[in-house]
Formats: C-alpha cells, structure tokens, sequence
C-alpha cells in the first residue's frame, strides 16, 4: 500500500463531514433567510422563470422548513422524553422481529428452491407473482387477516425482506462455480456434506447482500405500516407508535421540528441496523475481506 | 507476492503417498450436446489409452473438446456412445480414483489453504491423525506451510496451483487429470511449475493425464503426447516422448531430440489448426499463427 491509500480513510472522512456541514449550512441559511424561492430576494428568478411559462407559485419554499438549529432544540427538548424512545423500541422490535422471521423462513426456502428442482417447479411462479406487490399494498389486508394490530405490521415489515433475501439466496445458490461441485464430488462428498460445505457457505456472501438490503427496506416499510395504521395507537398514543407513527403525530400536531427529528431518526436507526449487519457479514464470511 | 523457491527433495525424502497407478481406456467414445438441428457434435469416435505409470499430455487446438474429454474421463459427464473405464472398471460418475485439477483455481474460495486440502478426507469422515500427518507433508511438498491459514484469493496464482494439486494429492488417487493447469500464469511461473510438476510425477510414479495447448509444456513433461484432431475431436497421432528423467529444463531446451518431437507435433497440429482455421474458428487462427512464427528459426 502506498502512501495516499493509506491517508485515504481519513480522507474520505473528512469529506463527509465536509459535505454534511455544508448541507447543513446551506439549510440553516435557507430556512432562516424565507426568501429562497419565495422572498424578495427570489424575484429575479421568479420573473424570469414566470417569463419562460412556469408556474411560480409552484416552487417550494425552502423558508417554510424549520432551520437545522431548531431541529436540534427540539431534539434535545425530546431527548428526556420516554415516549420519544418508547417510538424508537417499537419500531426497532417491529423491524428486528419482522426481519428475524424473514431470515428464518427466507434463508432454508431459498436454499430450498435453489437444490430442488421439484420445490422450484412449484414455488417459484406464486413467490414471483407475489413478489411484485409492494409490502404496503398488504396493509389492509394484514390488518383484516391478523387478529392484532402488532401482528400485522411485523407481517407487513416481513414481506418487506422476505422476497430480497429469497432472492439473493436463490441467485448466490444457482451462481456457485460448478467445478466446485464436481471437485467435492470426485473427493467423495455426500450429498449433506456438498449442501453443507459448498452450498451454504457459496450462498453465504448473498445472503450477507440480501440481509443488509432487506433490513433497509424492513425500515422504510415499518414507518410507513405505522403511519397507515395509525401506529397500533391503541397500546398507548404517541408512546406506542413507533418512529413511523411519531412524525404523522408530528406533522397533526404542527410540530415541524419534531417532524424532521423523527426523519433523521429513522435514518440514524437504518444505518446503525445496515452497519451491524455488515460488520457481522463481514464476521462470517472472512475470505472476503483478506485479500 | 513473490513464489517461494521450490526446494529440491531427492526421491529417497518423498512421502508416503500411495503409488497407486491406474489405466484409463476410452473406447468409441462419442458424445453430442444438444438436439435437432442444434446439436453439436463435439467428441467423435475416439479410443484411446491413457497406460498405467505414464505421464499422458492431450494436445489439440482450442476449442477441440479436450475439456469435454476431461468431463467424461473424471465421470462428470456420461459419454453418449463408447465406454470408459480405468482398470477395466467401467466409468460411471466421479470418484477418489480420478482427481481433476481444473483450469484456473476451483479451491474452495470459503476455506484456508489447509481446509483445502483435507477437504477430501474430511468429507469421507477420515480425520485421522495418519490424514493430518499427511496433510502436513503436503503443505511441506507444495511450499505452503507458511500459507496454511490462509484464504485462496489471497495465494498467487503459482500457489493456488500447488495447494489445488496438493488438495487432489491426498485422495491418492489412481490418476490425476489436470486440465489446463498452468493456463494464466506468468512465463516463470509456468516453468517452475513443469520443473514441479514433472519431479511430482517422477517421485510417485502416478498415472497422469496432462491436457494443454501449448507444445513446450507437452515436449518436456510427457512420456506420451496424445494429438487431437479438431472438433469433433479423436485421437489423431500418439508420439512416444523418449527423453531421460529426471527432466530439467535447461536439458530439455538443449536437447535435439527434444526438437524434433516437437518440430513432428508441430507439424500434426499445424494441419489439425488449418482444417479448423478454414472452419472458421478464431481460436485456432490465432494458434496457426503463433506457431508459424515459432516455427520459422530452428
């Protein structure tokens, strides 16, 4: 390695920040200045976008948005609110328990479709029939076919997964070298022996893939099961609806800060999620990162 | 990474592997892909004998159905008409008996080098300490003690090679076919690995079949050089490789009769190549002239 690959971490850090501090500003600026794109500072623009035929009164107003500052002030006033975290464990519960059920049943069925041709046969043309109805297209349905309000929202969170993990398993299964097979089989395998030692781990990287982008979509389908459903308010109000249900109690309440806190909450939850699956991704399959 | 120096080891150190040595006869062996108007002959009537204790190296023009034989011999493929068999025993899948070192690497990409290696004996249910010593020789033959612990991709070309023989190695088997082996190393990468591979052959005494396209690679390993015909592929010549071993490069390099072996081979495949040039195959223009070009000083 020479010497800019290894300054290239730090280099790369010191970009994000750069950048997000700058986004930040610009923000800041612009909800404090309410002119841009609709104060009087904007009516250059305004006219001459007006003189090429644009409706003006269409353009958005960054003004209108609460200030990053005032965000920050209301998340610190929140930060000692129990109901605040109360949203954070419920929907973290409903992701992990949504996404523990998707791999569970994901992983062995597409192993499943990917060694029989027989189960494939089968299954394969319902789950691709299936797979194109988006997780929210189920809310109602979930709602009326599960006897709780809970229930039916981890159900929603798990089709989210289920079909991205059933799908990378079946694709790293199907992708493995053949060669692979026939060497094992020269060298005696069994057939348990080929699924455990070849099959499993050649699917294991895929796996790895399916699981992080499933988990991202376990968490836009959560908040947005939440705020369809009223967030399961019946376990408690604002305290029991989980992140999802906090920003559309936000927005009714007209607490725009709070509405971009819950924002930036979920897209904290995500992140933490997706790094530690990555990081035990990385854990267990260990011939992928020693180069 | 840089190949380790492969030490010398005079044949009175070598270790106990097995001297099994098996026979390998193909006998009117066709096999076709696909059906109708699609159907693609690619192996055509061909017999031949791969004798028991000779290094046997198959040589034709790419694309010829070598690879195809290679399936069929290691049982990974049925034949569609003819017979196969080692020792008399006909072929009917894949078994310890005939271990296949693939073109490029096909170690376990998921294992270290030493799970590699015991994959074979592991997955019999051997986990013997006999297997482990054994192992251990291996690691020691191949150069790789230091390597043990570590994953394929992180090995140089020249090394996977040697843990993929080190790996077929250990099953003893009656015969090794080795399609390709060295394709994609380095010039020097790839005569060490002759020179290693020919003292491999002449410490154990095993039955070989050493499949390649390339003539120099043939000249000094083989007792035997099996010319193929172009696709669909038979036996077109067989040319007895009558130079004294131990081989060494420089020796061979310098011997005349060396040189007319290989100017007869040459001239054998140069004509397979022109009938599968004027077939249209890329491939084998390519090889017509490179050795053209080779041809012209000797």
């Amino acid at each position: 390695m020479n010497a800019t690959a290894k300054g290239a971490p730090a280099l790369s850090f010191a970009r994000g920040v750069v950048s997000i501090a700058v986004v930040l500003l610009l923000w800041e600026l612009g909800a404090r200045s309410k002119h841009w794109m609709a104060g009087d500072l904007s009516a250059p623009l305004r006219a001459t976008l007006g003189a090429l035929g644009f409706k003006t009164s269409y353009l958005p107003c960054v003004g209108a948005a609460p200030p990053p500052t005032g965000v920050l002030r209301s998340w610190a006033a929140i930060l000692t609110d129990v109901g605040y975290w109360q949203s954070w464990a419920k929907s973290f519960l409903r992701v992990s328990g949504g996404f523990t059920a998707a791999m569970v049943v994901g992983i062995p069925f597409g192993l499943l479709l990917a060694v029989n041709r027989t189960a494939f046969g089968v299954a394969f043309p319902l789950f691709e029939v299936l797979r194109p109805i988006p997780p929210l297209a189920w809310v109602p349905a979930s709602i009326i076919f599960w006897p709780t309000q809970e229930l039916s929202i981890s159900f929603v969170t798990f089709l989210g997964a289920f079909y991205t993990i059933v799908i990378n398993v079946v694709g790293g299964a199907k992708a493995i070298d053949v060669r692979y097979f026939q060497a094992a089989r020269s060298m005696g395998s069994s057939r348990w022996d080929l699924f455990r030692r070849i099959i499993l781990p050649g699917t294991l990287p895929s796996i790895v893939v399916g699981a992080v982008v499933g988990m991202g979509i376990t968490w836009e389908v959560v908040v947005a099961a939440e705020m369809i459903s009223g967030g399961g308010s019946q376990i408690g109000g604002t305290s029991g609806g989980g992140l999802g249900f906090f920003i559309w109690n936000s927005y009714v309440g007209g607490s725009y800060e709070q509405i971009v806190v819950g924002m930036i909450s979920i897209g904290i939850a995500g992140f933490v999620s997706s790094e530690l699956l990555r990081l035990l991704g990385r854990r267990v399959t260990p011939w992928l990162s020693q180069r | 990474m840089a190949e380790p120096a492969l030490t010398s080891s005079p044949p009175t150190e070598a270790p106990p592997l097995g001297l099994a040595a098996g026979e390998l006869v193909a006998s009117g062996v066709s096999r076709s892909y696909g059906a109708g108007p699609e159907r693609k002959e690619v192996v055509r009537d061909c017999s031949f004998t791969i004798e028991r204790g000779k290094l046997s190296v198959m040589i034709g023009p790419s694309g010829c159905g070598k690879s195809t034989l290679v399936r069929l011999l290691a049982g990974f493929e049925r034949p569609t008409e003819g017979t196969l068999s080692l020792d008399g025993a006909p072929i009917t899948g894949p078994s310890r008996d005939r271990q296949v070192v693939f073109q490029e690497s096909a170690l376990f990409p998921w294992m270290t080098t030493y799970d590699n290696i015991v994959y074979g004996p592991r997955a019999r249910g051997d986990r013997g300490e006999a297997t482990r010593a054994l192992a251990e020789t291996l690691l020691e033959k191949v150069g790789l003690q230091d390597f043990r612990d570590k994953y394929p991709p992180q090995l140089s070309g020249g090394m996977q090679r040697r843990a993929e023989l080190a790996r077929a190695l250990i099953n003893d088997p009656k015969v090794m076919i080795l399609d390709e082996p060295f394709r994609g190393l380095d010039a020097l990468t790839k005569e060490l690995m002759w020179e290693y591979c020919a003292r491999l052959f002449e410490e154990s005494g095993r039955t070989n079949l050493f499949v390649t396209t390339d003539i120099d690679e043939a000249v000094f390993l083989a007792d035997r050089i099996l010319i193929m015909a172009n696709v669909p592929t038979r036996l077109r010549a067989v040319l007895e490789v009558d130079l004294p071993r131990p081989r060494r490069l420089a020796d061979v390099a310098a011997s005349d009769r060396a040189n007319d072996i290989k100017a007869e081979a040459l001239s054998l495949l140069h004509e397979e190549a022109m009938k599968s040039f004027a077939h249209g195959s890329r491939a084998a223009a390519d090889f017509v002239e490179a050795y053209a070009n080779r041809r012209g000083p000797r």
